[in-house]
């Protein structure tokens, strides 16, 4: 094996050998002139002596060429010349394999991001986070987390870090809500990060709280909203209007330690309480959102959670009333833990094996097509070996087609996924929250959906092999290719109409889910959605504390009801279906021992103003609704929903004037009952909702719910507006986020758009395999049967008869399998019905479409097998034998 | 891969390998470049050989692939400038056995012609 040099040996070696050759002719000419002959004379003889001197050159050069190369490129030719003349069995097997590959690529790509691809810090493999050995979460108090971290002896260094959403004036005085990442200060130096720009804060910056006023943009924001301007080194910015000096930009594809979450900035961990929260001491209260740290070197994991588990006891020990179940397990952060990481891998290992399956059954199909083809070119084939050629250089032949068409497919298909991907990553699914699905795909993803494409070509390659190694060329050339019927039913069989049936149960499901989803858009939640604005504001963020909070809500209800068109205003903590709902837990009157274990419920709980059931758009089934004169000085009521009156009081109509006990202690009598509704989830179960009067229990959160007389569209810009413009004028210094009621509800709607999506690329799917699987199997019959059809024709049948004949056994698959995914899809929507509200199969539209699109693919499937059988020309067809 | 590539037919009077023998032999007796090649097999046969000219360099090709001559830039006496080709130790090996398994064929080939001959030896 000497062509590895030989190749960079050529060059020379051919200009040798033109050199060579030049001469030779030239000795000849001169040796022909030196007898006496003309220039002209001597030039003629001497290169009709030589020969071709082109061809000659050529030959001489290919001694020196890779052997194959050529042969292969020949074969490639050949294939594509046979591919292009019948476009749609190659358009049909690139079309199939492109999805089936761009699938593969697409889930691969996702998988690689977030399970197999290592965090993008320095020793991503030995950083570990703490989780609660009981369950998959992390959350832990600040007074733990400074324990951990000083008497570990494991790690090199415990991080801490927790997410909170803080109003950021860049000095326009127009603040914005966004999200920062509080880190401890050995976060950056931990992760052994190195800043893009300026510097970052350190462990030394901490001397207690609020010591360390400054902050660390991602350079993702650096770029968004400071364009790249370096000098917002050592600008000072205000959070929750107090002053942030920004030290640095963080390294340009750093995005924090969560997958999903790009926090915008980083702050000080120790600045918790001037961003406005008081719990930074408490030992009881885990609000620190993760603990990670690098092992040190020689440290196993096992030993590490011993360490921690001792100090866990510890703790337990010195503080017996507030600390429990302080037990670790190790896992790694950038899914938090197994939290995310858990159910993100078992999703992904089925997705994986689904689109695998998808590949599989796509091969499947496209081997059939390529027995079909087979079959028609048995003639040549016979041919061919009849003529000399080697059946290893006729499979060859057949092979490198169907790896020009996997790789051609492969191709489309990891284009396909590069944008799909690409624009997955660039996707924000919630607008306020810094929530990205990062999954651009790397060298890994294009060395897989290559070596899926060539493992593919070469498994329904191999499909006809045996075919064409059993061809008897003097049979065939005798006889045709007719070999009569098969075996009643094969496996191929078998595995089309499970195709089909499968396909039938996603495009139910999805038709299922479809009309769930626009069904619920237009239900009553206990709620209005139409003519309802949502101002979101929080007062701590513009600085407000104790007594000013209640008295600013106050007048922001007073200021936002004289805005025109406006019907009614009140205040919430918070609305159904908006993040940050909270729950308590709530006690029988006659109860004493007020522990969790003894609750009488866990509810939602809402602080609200005074004239928030008319605002908000809820009935009051009866009793009274809240007014000024519930205040912190009469005796605490409250509203409770249907659901909660069943739950405590056993039915509804008992309820008003009964009581019940908060954790605190506190006594509250119910004042009125309204409506059940949804609060979280559109497909939860009822659940109890209990209402308070904001004055009698203060909260600092402020959800504004205003009401408009109408509900159009520019109304609702108007009204908008104007209430923007008013909370400026009460205080320019307060973030405010204004949107639609409907808003919220995309949240709980992500879910299961989702899955409808999701069914609906799976149902896409499905539909693209059994349309090449029927067409695949209708195609082979046809050719098989071409010289049967075309005698038939011959003694006068029918179209009907011939279409029957060709393609009777492709349409009762397709019949069997629809009626049994359907069937099977009907079952499946009690499934669905968990996620999607409103789901149910008891649809004439879903029956009918289900009908419909599994009719319209057997259409799509069989139309040019069809046209082909009844084109059949008797005459030539027999005129060919 | 297919031997096709390897043994082209060189000319349609010969057989296949034929011409390669014809040009070891020659260069056994003396190195010397292409031209001389061709003249001094033409001249050997007497003329009886039609050897196309050209078709002399994609054999010099293969026999320089294989190692079976080596070739090398250099002044001829009549002081023009050539590539003159040489045998090598492989290159003798390889005509010594050609010429014999040639030999064996020939006298095969003979023996069928002229069945007489062969029955009284």
């Amino acid at each position: 094996m000497n062509w590895i040099p030989n190749i960079f040996r050529r060059g020379k070696l051919y200009d040798d050998l033109s050199e060579e050759i030049r001469l030779h002719i030239e000795e000849r000419i001169e040796q022909l002139m030196s007898q006496g002959k003309s220039r002209e004379e001597a030039q003629r003889e001497a290169h009709r002596a030589f020969g071709n001197r082109t061809v000659m050159e050529e030959r001489s050069r290919e001694v020196w060429q890779w052997p194959t190369l050529e042969s292969v490129i020949a074969d490639v030719r050949f294939a594509a010349r046979q591919l292009r003349r019948s476009p749609g069995f190659t358009i049909a097997a690139v079309l199939t394999l492109a999805l089936a590959i761009g699938a593969n690529a697409v889930v691969f790509s996702v998988m690689n991001a977030f399970v197999l691809r290592p965090l993008n810090v320095p020793h991503a493999q030995t950083l570990y986070q703490l989780q609660h050995s009981y369950e998959a979460s992390a959350y832990q108090s600040y007074p733990d987390y400074i324990d951990l971290r000083d008497r570990n002896h494991s790690f090199e260094g415990l991080m801490a870090y927790t997410l909170d959403e803080v109003g950021l004036d860049i000095g326009n005085g127009n603040p914005t809500e966004v999200w920062a990442e509080e880190t401890s200060g050995n976060y950056f130096d931990g992760l052994g990060l190195h800043p893009y720009l300026g510097h970052f804060f350190h462990a030394s910056d901490e001397r207690g709280p609020n010591s360390a006023p400054f902050m660390v943009l991602s350079y993702d924001f650096w770029h968004t909203h400071f364009l790249d301007d370096p000098s917002v080194v050592g600008r000072v910015v205000r959070l929750n209007r107090h002053p942030f000096t920004i030290l640095g930009v963080a390294p340009r594809n750093f995005n924090g330690t969560l997958l999903f979450f790009n926090p915008p900035l980083f702050v000080p961990i120790v600045e918790h309480p001037s961003l406005g929260a008081d719990d930074m001491n408490v030992r009881g209260d885990r609000w620190v959102f993760e603990v990670m740290g690098q092992l040190k070197a020689g440290v196993t994991p096992a030993q590490a959670v011993a360490d921690l588990n001792a100090i866990g006891a510890n703790l337990e020990k010195a503080y017996p009333k507030v600390e429990s179940k302080m037990t670790f397990a190790l896992a790694r952060p950038s899914l938090y833990g197994d939290y995310l990481g858990r159910p993100v891998k078992a999703f992904m290992a089925g997705l994986m094996l689904l689109t695998a399956l998808i590949l599989l059954a796509a091969c499947a199909n496209l081997g059939s097509l390529f027995a079909a083809r087979a079959t028609d070119r048995s003639r040549e084939v016979a041919l061919r070996l009849a003529l000399g050629s080697t059946r290893t250089r006729i499979l060859r032949g057949l092979f490198t087609e169907a790896i020009v068409i996997s790789l051609a497919g492969g191709s489309v298909g990891l284009l396909g996924s590069v944008a799909l991907l690409r624009a997955l990553s660039a996707w924000q699914p919630f607008p306020n929250v810094p929530i990205h699905v990062a999954v651009n795909p790397d060298t890994n993803v294009y060395l897989v959906a290559v070596l899926l494409a060539v493992i593919s070509g070469l498994l329904f390659g191999a499909v006809p092999v045996r075919q064409v190694l059993r061809t008897n060329p003097y049979g065939v050339v005798k006889a045709g290719a007719f070999r009569g019927a098969g075996k009643r039913v094969n496996a191929r069989e078998i595995l089309l109409v499970t195709q089909i049936a499968i396909c039938g149960v996603l495009v139910t499901s999805s038709l299922v889910a479809v009309r769930g989803l626009v069904r619920s858009l237009h239900v009553h939640f206990g709620f209005d959605v139409a003519n309802i604005l949502l101002a979101e504001t929080d007062l701590s963020m513009a600085g407000y504390t104790g007594d000013r909070v209640p008295e600013m809500q106050k007048r922001m209800i007073h200021a936002l009801e004289g805005i025109r068109g406006v019907d009614a205003v009140a205040v919430a903590d918070s609305v159904p279906f908006a993040v940050g709902t909270s729950d308590v837990h709530v006690f029988a009157e006659n109860a004493t021992d007020l522990r969790t274990a003894n609750a009488a419920a866990d509810v939602n709980i809402y602080h609200v103003s005074p004239g928030y059931f008319r605002a908000a758009g809820t009935a009051l089934l009866m009793g009274r609704d809240f007014t000024d004169h519930d205040d912190i000085n009469t005796p605490r009521v409250a509203v409770v929903n249907g659901e909660f009156a069943r739950r405590l009081f056993g039915s509804v109509n008992g309820a008003i004037g009964r009581s019940f006990k908060m954790a605190d202690g506190t006594r509250v009598q119910v004042a009125g009952v309204t409506e059940d509704g949804k609060y979280q989830s559109l497909t939860e179960a009822p659940q109890p909702a209990l209402f308070v009067p904001i004055a009698q229990f203060p909260s600092i959160l402020t959800t504004l719910v205003v009401r408009a007389n109408s509900a159009s569209s520019d109304a609702a810009q108007s009204i908008g507006a104007a209430t923007r413009n008013t909370l400026r004028q009460l205080d320019a210094g307060m973030p405010v986020i204004i949107e639609t009621r409907d808003k919220p509800l995309e949240f709980a709607l992500f879910g299961p758009r989702m899955a409808t999506v999701a069914l609906g690329v799976l149902g896409a799917m499905g539909a693209m395999l059994s349309i090449t699987g029927i067409f695949g199997m209708a195609a082979y019959s046809v050719s098989k049967r071409l010289k049967e059809l075309g005698i038939r024709i011959a003694l006068g049948a029918q179209r009907k008869e011939v279409l029957q004949a060709a393609l009777g056994r492709a349409f009762r698959l397709l019949v069997i399998g629809s009626a049994a995914g359907l069937v099977l899809g009907l079952l499946a929507t009690r499934v669905l019905a968990f996620v999607v509200y409103g789901a149910t199969p008891r649809d004439p539209l879903v029956l009918g479409g289900v009908i419909g699109a599994m009719a319209l693919l057997g259409l799509v499937a069989t139309w040019v097998p069809a046209r082909r059988a009844l084109s059949v020309n008797p005459l030539v067809l027999l005129r060919e034998d | 891969m297919p031997e096709t590539f390897k043994t082209e037919t060189t000319g349609r009077d010969l057989f296949p390998g034929a011409l390669e023998m014809m040009i070891l032999e020659s260069l056994r007796r003396q190195p010397s470049h292409g031209y001389a090649l061709v003249q001094h097999i033409q001249q050997r046969s007497n003329n009886l050989l039609q050897v196309e000219e050209g078709s002399l360099y994609p054999a010099l090709q293969r026999l320089l692939k294989a190692r079976l001559v080596k070739a090398e830039w250099s002044v001829s006496s009549s002081n023009r400038r050539v590539r003159t080709y040489q045998i090598t130790a492989a290159g003798v090996r390889r005509l010594e056995e050609q010429i014999s398994s040639f030999e064996r064929m020939f006298e095969g080939i003979a023996l069928v012609l002229n069945p007489a001959k062969g029955t009284t030896n």
